[in-house]
C-alpha cells in the first residue's frame, strides 16, 4: 500500500484535473457566441428583419464598395416561424395525448410498445425523418413545400412532447385525481380540468424545448421544404427557413458575410428560448 | 358517453404514433427496394464504389458506413476526457451546490446550439488550427468533423452519467470514507464501479446522437466518396452523403441513397436499444 502522503497528493490532482477539464468544457460556448458576436453584429439592423436575402450580384456590389450586404433574411424568419407553428399545431395535441395515456397506463403492453416506438422515433437522425417527409408529402404532392418541412418538424416533436408529459403527469400527487373524481366530476373533466392546468408548467416547459430543437433544424428541411427567395406564405410552395438561409449563404461567396448575423440571430432564438423552458421548469417544479 | 370518446381519442393518438412508425419504415424498405434488388444487399452494404456516371451506375455503401462509425467512435473516444469529469463534477464532488448547477447548465446549452453553428465554427475557427498544425492541407477530414461531434455530444454524455453518478447510495461512499480512502479512492472503487453500467449506457445514447448528426459533419468531413485511408483523409459519413447529394438524385441513385438512410435508421436504432436495455437491466 502506498503512503497517506503520496494518496493524499494524488488526490489533490485529481481533483483540479476534474476541476480543469470541466471548466475547459465550458469554453466552447463562449467561444462560440463570442465568435458570431463579433462577426455578426454589424450585420443586424432594421433590415434584416424585413428584407429578404439579397441576390448574390447586391451582395457582390456591395462588398466591392466595401458597405455591408443590404437586405435581410425576412424570408427565412417568416418560414421558420410558419413551419414551425405548423409542426406545433401537429404535435402539440397528438404528444399530449399520447403522454396522457402513457402515464394513465403506465404498464400495459400497449403502453410500453408506445414508449418503445416514441423511444425509436426520436433517436432516428433528423436526415431520415426529412427522407420520411419526402417520401410522405413531397413526392405524393409533386413538390418541395413549407407543410413537408412542418411534417418532418412535427415527426421529430412529438416524441419529445410525450416524454415531458408524461414525466410531468407521472409527479402529479395521485389525491388530486382522486379529490376530482370523489366530486363527481367525469373523468375526461378531470383529466382536462384538473390534471392539465396543475401540470400547465411542466407541458408549457417540454414544449418550449421542443420547439427550440426543431428550430435550428437544417437536414430535414433541405429535403422537405428547399428554400425560396421571396417572402412566402402559401404552406403549398417551397419556403425557406433561417438555418437553410445560413446554408445557401455559406456556398456562395459573395453572401458570406450574412451567415455570422445569420447565425446569431437563430443562437439568440433558440438559446432564449431555452433558457425560459428551464426557468418555468424551475418555477413550476412540483415539490 | 363523453369519457368513452375521450378514451378512444387518447388510444387512436397512441395508434397514430405507432403507425408513424410503421409507416417510416415501410417508406424506407420500399425506397430502397430497387436498390437492393439491383446489387443485393450484402454487395451493397459491402461495396465502397459510388459512381454516379449513367452509363455504369454502381453504388455501395461501404465508405460511408465506414466514415460514420470512424467519425462516431472517435467522437465518443475524444469526449470521455471532458465529459467525464463534468459528470465528476456535478454528480459527485460538488453536488447539489450552486456552481454544480451553474457548470451543468451551461453544457446542457451546448446541447441546444444547432447543428449549422457547430458546422460554421468548426469551418471558420476550428479548421484553421488544423491546418496549422499541418495535419491536412485543406483542414477538412475525419479528424476535424470528429472533434467538433466529440464537443457536440459533450452534454449527452455527461448529463447523464452524471445523474447516475449522483445516484450512488450515500453509505457506500461513506463506508469507504470510513476505512481511509480518499475522495480519488472512493471514486475509483465505488463510485465509478456502481455508476458504472449507467455511465456506458450514457455514452452508447451519446454515441447514438453522434451516428446521426448531419449538418456539422457535412460541413467538416470533405465530401469524398472513396474510403478513408487515415484519421487526417477525407470522406462521407451516411448522414452527409444523403444530405449532399439527395436533391438532384433520382432512380437509383436516389434508392441507394434512401437505403443509406434505412442502414442508418438501424444502426441508430440498435445503439439506441442496446443503451436503454442496459440502462433497464442495472437500474
Amino acid at each position: 500500500m502506498s503512503s497517506l502522503r503520496y494518496r493524499t497528493i494524488k488526490d489533490k490532482i485529481f481533483f483540479y484535473c476534474v476541476c480543469g477539464l470541466s471548466s475547459l468544457t465550458v469554453i466552447p460556448l463562449f467561444a462560440i457566441i463570442w465568435e458570431l458576436i463579433r462577426k455578426g453584429y454589424k450585420q443586424i439592423n432594421w433590415s434584416f428583419f424585413t428584407e429578404t436575402a439579397p441576390s448574390t450580384l447586391d451582395a457582390m456590389l456591395a462588398r466591392g464598395t466595401g458597405d455591408i450586404i443590404p437586405g435581410g433574411i425576412a424570408n427565412g424568419i417568416l418560414g421558420t416561424l410558419l413551419m414551425v407553428a405548423i409542426a406545433s399545431v401537429i404535435a402539440i395535441p397528438v404528444g399530449i395525448m399520447v403522454g396522457i395515456h402513457l402515464s394513465e397506463h403506465p404498464k400495459t403492453k400497449f403502453s410500453n410498445a408506445t414508449r418503445f416506438i416514441t423511444d425509436l422515433i426520436q433517436g432516428s437522425p433528423s436526415i431520415v425523418i426529412g427522407i420520411i417527409a419526402y417520401a410522405w408529402v413531397v413526392k405524393p404532392l409533386g413538390g418541395y413545400s413549407a407543410f413537408a418541412g412542418s411534417v418532418s418538424l412535427a415527426i421529430m416533436m412529438i416524441p419529445l412532447i410525450v416524454r415531458s408529459t408524461e414525466e410531468t403527469l407521472k409527479m402529479l400527487p395521485g389525491s388530486l385525481k382522486e379529490a376530482g373524481l370523489a366530486l363527481g366530476s367525469s373523468y375526461t373533466n378531470v383529466i382536462l380540468r384538473v390534471l392539465l392546468p396543475s401540470a400547465f408548467g411542466g407541458l408549457f416547459t417540454g414544449i418550449l424545448l421542443a420547439v427550440s430543437r426543431v428550430m435550428g433544424e437544417t437536414a430535414p428541411l433541405m429535403l422537405t421544404a428547399l428554400g425560396s427567395t421571396a417572402i412566402n406564405w402559401n404552406v403549398m410552395e417551397p419556403t425557406s427557413a433561417v438555418p437553410l438561409l445560413i446554408w445557401e449563404f455559406y456556398n456562395d461567396p459573395n453572401l458570406i458575410d450574412m451567415i455570422w448575423s445569420s447565425s446569431l440571430f437563430l443562437l439568440i432564438l433558440v438559446l432564449s428560448l431555452n433558457l425560459i423552458a428551464k426557468h418555468i421548469a424551475k418555477k413550476w417544479k412540483i415539490q | 358517453m363523453r369519457d368513452k370518446i375521450f378514451k378512444k381519442l387518447l388510444v387512436g393518438c397512441c395508434i397514430l404514433v405507432l403507425l408513424v412508425c410503421a409507416g417510416m419504415i415501410y417508406s424506407l424498405v420500399s425506397g430502397s427496394l430497387s436498390a437492393f434488388n439491383q446489387y443485393g444487399f450484402f454487395h451493397f452494404i459491402g461495396s465502397s464504389e459510388w459512381d454516379p456516371h449513367p452509363d455504369r451506375e454502381t453504388y455501395g455503401a461501404l465508405s460511408f458506413i465506414v466514415g460514420t462509425l470512424l467519425t462516431s467512435f472517435l467522437a465518443l473516444i475524444f469526449c470521455i476526457p471532458f465529459s467525464l469529469p463534468v459528470a465528476l463534477f456535478t454528480g459527485s464532488y460538488f453536488r447539489g451546490k450552486k456552481i454544480a448547477t451553474f457548470i451543468s447548465s451551461i453544457i446542457d446549452l451546448l446541447a441546444g446550439i444547432p447543428s449549422i453553428v457547430y458546422g460554421l465554427w468548426g469551418f471558420y475557427t476550428f479548421r484553421p488550427i488544423i491546418i496549422d498544425l499541418g495535419l491536412n492541407s485543406q483542414g477538412f477530414g475525419i479528424l476535424t468533423s470528429s472533434i467538433i461531434l466529440a464537443i457536440m455530444i459533450i452534454p449527452y454524455a455527461s448529463s447523464l452519467s452524471g445523474e447516475f453518478i449522483s445516484m450512488v447510495p450515500n453509505e457506500l461512499k461513506e463506508a469507504a470514507y470510513s476505512l481511509g480512502g480518499t475522495r480519488l479512492d472512493v471514486i475509483r472503487t465505488v463510485t465509478l464501479p456502481n455508476a458504472g453500467s449507467g455511465i456506458f449506457a450514457s455514452y452508447i445514447l451519446a454515441l447514438g446522437r453522434a451516428l446521426g448528426e448531419t449538418m456539422a459533419v457535412t460541413m467538416l468531413i470533405g465530401n469524398t466518396n472513396n474510403l478513408p485511408r487515415s484519421l487526417v483523409d477525407t470522406g462521407n459519413t451516411m448522414a452527409s452523403i444523403i444530405a449532399n447529394q439527395f436533391g438532384e438524385a433520382d432512380g437509383l441513385k436516389l434508392s441507394s441513397l434512401i437505403a443509406i438512410g434505412l442502414l442508418l435508421f438501424g444502426i441508430t436504432a440498435v445503439i439506441n436499444l442496446i443503451a436503454k436495455f442496459i440502462m433497464k437491466k442495472f437500474n
